[in-house]
């Protein structure tokens, strides 16, 4: 399955195409925010180069939100006018979700931050489970060119430990994102690390927090280094590889009923109300 | 069909109706969909960005598949896609802008980017085909004041401007004055019907330097300064006659300098464009000065003076056979100026 995955949530423009495993380009550039002049010559650039076109697309990715309102809005806006001319599926992936995938296979709490100014950070806490490879028919399954071997599952004796073999890294959502204080974000990290986990911090929160990290945080952390430190566009590309390939029950499972959508079905999270209607519902509620 | 002719897919989102419409040879309209939001907006007194922004959004795809069905056709079949990038709200443009590029891409059309007064004037050709340039046209909207000497097909000379409010923006503001609300233009139509002109003498907007620009604050004002007045003085307000004396005083500026550019240019077809256009008073009043000077007068149906995509495809009609294209990094400009080069 051929996807191509664009991200214009933040700092960053990123395209990104995949193949059946593969990334077979990757472009993430952060200088300047113009991405509603750049985005666009960068996918054409980069299907040039690939010498591919929009025909041999299978699907589409986007980081849904959050991220800058305007960001989200011409990724978003791109990807339906692209899905909505070529008639293809798309898959709307959290933005802090897409982060949290650069820290593939990280032992501890996964937590990107974006700043939402006012204050407040978008944020969420993510775990990645490492499953034995035997155990993870599914997962394995999501490899659409079926090219990973498929175990028998009666054969795996469930109760053993094993030490050795192949293992699987599932992203596992531990907060959701959303919008909230950084002081509340430390207090709930905190408390989950009170038995000794530590926590990866990725995201263009890091600079604006860094000082209040290291007043607020009682546990080790680590800061994402720069290649991993924004959002790129193949992490994107890699976890709509992985939910295109589960079935419609396993992404219910996994509360991504909403994640595989199409042109007309793509829908900014923006985890905020714009500043008048926020205001008119204080105003309604005082009346009340 | 032969090969000659011309179907454009056309977009515009500039403030708050997502609008999609297929429109041939820059005259014929094969589909016109339009998606108002002022029902959303009418909560809020006036047109909130952020807000016109989501909905775009949450609008475009559904008002470009109904305006491709319309007209019995795919993108495929389209010869160009057209979109408004300027002047606008930038978040709303950005809706439009980025969703036409990348269909274009798909579908490997031919970009073409409009200004949206250039739409505004050339809606106009929808239902008057014959009209050609040279002529003046006066375009009057919620964002725009411009009275344009039309030269040729996308080659225009601005004769006047206004230097503060634009006339829509004007009537809108005088409506939340006298609580009529928003959407202003309509409302004080129907009340002005119902008043007397002549009740108050509201001036007429001047500006010092210039005989053609325009200024509507001072009118505005003027009629902010009447109300708390007759409140000072305990005075019952006659909401129809502020209305129809506010509006007598505007429409009475803009046709004394329209028919100043007509006299002076010595043309002999003029026309009307924009949301104010559906004034009644303003047609009224513009088709008998130009009935008094023999001068051929042109104005768009209402569905074509308010912001909508059939005027994109007309504009966008003359680029595409002057061989203008645009490039995938063609942006939003919010203070596009009409006339300003790419």
């Amino acid at each position: 399955m051929r996807i191509c995955a664009i991200d214009s949530s933040g700092l960053v423009a990123g395209v990104a195409i995949s193949d059946n495993g593969i990334c077979l380009a990757e472009y993430d550039v952060q200088y300047q925010v113009t991405h509603s002049k750049t985005l666009m010559p960068m996918l054409d650039q980069v299907m040039s180069r690939l010498e591919t076109s929009v025909s041999d697309v299978d699907a589409y990715a986007v980081t849904a939100g959050p991220g800058s309102f305007t960001g989200l809005r011409i990724g978003i806006a791109t990807v339906k006018g692209l899905g909505l001319a070529a008639d293809r599926p798309v898959a709307a992936i959290p933005t802090l979700e897409a982060l949290a995938y650069n820290a593939y296979g990280y032992d501890g709490y996964v937590c990107p931050i974006m700043d939402a100014r006012r204050q407040q950070v978008y944020a969420g806490i993510y775990r990645f489970d490492h499953v034995d490879q035997r155990d993870n028919a599914a997962i394995a399954s999501t490899d659409a060119s079926g090219s990973v071997p498929v175990c028998d599952i009666n054969s795996v004796d469930a109760g053993s430990s094993r030490q050795a073999g192949l293992t699987v890294s599932r992203i596992r959502v531990i907060r959701p994102q959303s919008a909230m204080s950084f002081d509340d974000l430390c207090g709930q990290l905190n408390v989950l690390c009170r038995d000794g986990g530590r926590v990866l911090f990725i995201g263009d929160g890091i600079p604006v927090f860094a000082d209040r990290m290291s007043e607020l945080l009682e546990v080790s952390y680590d800061l994402a280094p720069l290649h991993l430190n924004r959002q790129r566009a193949g992490s994107l590309a890699a976890l709509a590889n992985l939910y295109f390939g589960l079935t419609a029950d396993e992404r219910a499972g996994r509360g991504l009923e909403g994640c595989i959508t199409d042109a007309e079905g793509l829908t900014p999270i923006y985890l905020r109300m714009s500043q008048a209607e926020r205001e008119r519902r204080q105003r309604d509620a005082g009346l009340s | 069909m032969n090969d000659e002719t011309v179907r454009i897919l056309a977009i515009e989102t500039s403030c708050d109706e997502t609008a999609a419409a297929v429109v041939q040879d820059g005259r014929e309209v094969l589909s016109n969909v339009i998606y108002t939001q002022i029902p959303i907006h009418t909560q809020y007194g006036g047109v909130v960005p952020e807000i016109a922004s989501r909905s775009h959004v949450e609008k475009i795809v559904p008002v470009v598949t109904k305006a491709l069905a319309d007209a019995s056709m795919m993108l495929e079949e389209v010869d160009a896609v057209a979109v408004t990038y300027g002047p606008g709200l930038v978040g709303p443009l950005l809706v439009g802008v980025s969703s036409a590029k990348a269909m274009a891409f798909a579908a490997k059309k031919p970009l073409i980017g409009v200004h949206h007064i250039e739409g505004h004037i050339s809606a106009n050709y929808i239902e008057h085909p014959d009209l050609r340039p040279p002529y003046v046209c006066l375009v009057v909207s919620g964002g725009h004041s411009h009275l344009v000497e039309v030269r040729d097909y996308g080659k225009y000379e601005i004769i006047a401007r206004t230097r503060d409010d634009a006339a829509g923006e004007a009537f809108d503001k005088v409506a939340r004055a006298i609580g009529l609300g928003y959407p202003g233009g309509p409302k004080i139509d129907a009340a002005a019907r119902e008043g007397d002109p002549h009740a108050i003498d509201f001036p007429r907007g001047k500006v010092r330097d210039s005989e053609y620009d325009f200024s509507f604050s001072g009118v505005k004002s003027a009629v902010l300064n009447y109300l708390n007045s007759c409140r000072m003085q305990g005075v019952e307000v006659n909401v129809n006659d502020v209305a129809a004396s506010f509006q007598r005083s505007v429409v009475e500026v803009l046709t004394e300098r329209a028919m100043m550019a007509i006299d002076e240019r010595g043309l002999h077809e003029f026309a009307l464009a924009g949301g104010v256009a559906s004034n009644t008073a303003l047609r009224l009043s513009l088709q008998k000065a130009c009935d008094e000077r023999g001068v051929r007068f042109c104005v768009p149906s209402p569905v074509y003076c308010t912001d909508n995509a059939a005027m994109i495809g007309a504009a966008a009609y003359h680029d595409y056979v002057a061989g203008v294209r645009d490039g995938l990094d063609l942006n939003a400009i919010p203070n596009l100026m009409l006339g300003e080069s790419r």
